[in-house]
């Protein structure tokens, strides 16, 4: 019953949440609205994602939040001192590829935008079999230490919220 | 005082990260690694002005303002998917596939994979799927 009305209640939630920062004020009326909406689009968008993922415990994802914020601002440090005091010369770029023991294409995207949003890392290109992902490093002197730092701290917990 | 010390210095970071990756623009030699410098400006650049404009309007204006919240949801989305872009149109035109490390797989990086040879192998997979179910 309950799952006839909320299809989807994280995504209920979310439009709620979403819909009192683009008013950018909460008051009743836009709660209501919030909610009006918050109830139509999931049921209209239901076609849309039949096999949508299972996310399990909040807890991880905002652990996972958290510590991607952690690392873009460690890692803007890190690249403005590549670009402001290392010559290109001393400078050593590199493609890395990273093979994934994530299935979920949800999952993977969401690897590949961390580390796109991870200065110094960017993904670009994925195996035609989704099993391995191409990223170019800014400055990577020991390639495969950047492949497992990305896979123990991204991948395995990933791994964990998406499976 | 000590807000506006705060406020200042969050706009002074964003200022200085969005200077330090236009800079990585000019000064970096290739497309692949210029493309490093503008995340930059995304993530800590414009999150410090953010903050800033959060905590001013807290603070000093004396209302509650968290669309910005909005925005830095928005370009966290967006952002990976125009560098994927601009690194996927740098592998088409530029790069062959030796220039780039195997895949763990079989099958190459999906830029170098022609139409007609990933028909073949999803139809492969499908009829395969049909005769074990």
């Amino acid at each position: 019953m309950l799952r006839k009305i909320l299809p989807h209640p994280f995504l209920t939630l979310l439009l709620i949440v979403v819909w009192q920062m683009l008013v950018n004020k909460v008051t009743v009326g836009n709660l209501v609205l919030g909610t009006i909406l918050g109830l139509i689009i999931p049921l209209v968008t239901a076609p849309y994602w039949p096999n949508r993922p299972k996310l399990s415990s909040l807890p991880r994802i905002v652990e996972y939040i958290f510590i991607a914020l952690w690392d873009i601002c460690v890692a803007n440090v890190q690249v403005a001192y590549v670009i402001l005091f290392k010559s290109n010369a001393n400078t050593h770029p590199a493609w890395i590829s990273i093979p994934l023991d994530l299935r979920s294409p949800e999952a993977i995207t969401v690897l590949a935008g961390t580390i796109t949003m991870t200065p110094g890392t960017v993904s670009s290109d994925v195996a035609a079999d989704g099993r391995s992902l191409l990223v170019h490093c800014l400055d990577a002197p020991d390639p495969d230490a950047v492949r497992d730092g990305i896979k123990a701290r991204y991948e395995t917990r990933l791994k964990e919220i998406f499976e | 005082m000590i807000v506006e010390i705060v406020i200042s210095a969050c706009l002074v970071v964003s200022g200085v990260f969005g200077l330090v990756g236009s800079f990585g623009l000019i000064k970096l030699p290739d497309p692949m690694m210029r493309l490093h410098a503008p995340t930059k400006a995304t993530t800590l650049g414009v999150g410090g002005a953010l903050i800033a404009s959060m905590l001013y309007f807290y603070f000093v204006v004396g209302q509650l303002s968290f669309h910005e919240l909005m925005i830095a949801l928005f370009l966290f989305l967006t952002a990976p998917v125009t560098g994927h872009f601009i690194a996927k149109t740098h592998l088409h035109l530029t790069r062959k596939p030796g220039d780039l490390p195997p895949t763990a797989g079989d099958r190459p990086w999906a830029s170098y994979e022609s139409d007609a040879e990933r028909a073949r192998i999803e139809a492969a997979a499908e009829a395969e799927g049909d005769t074990a179910g």
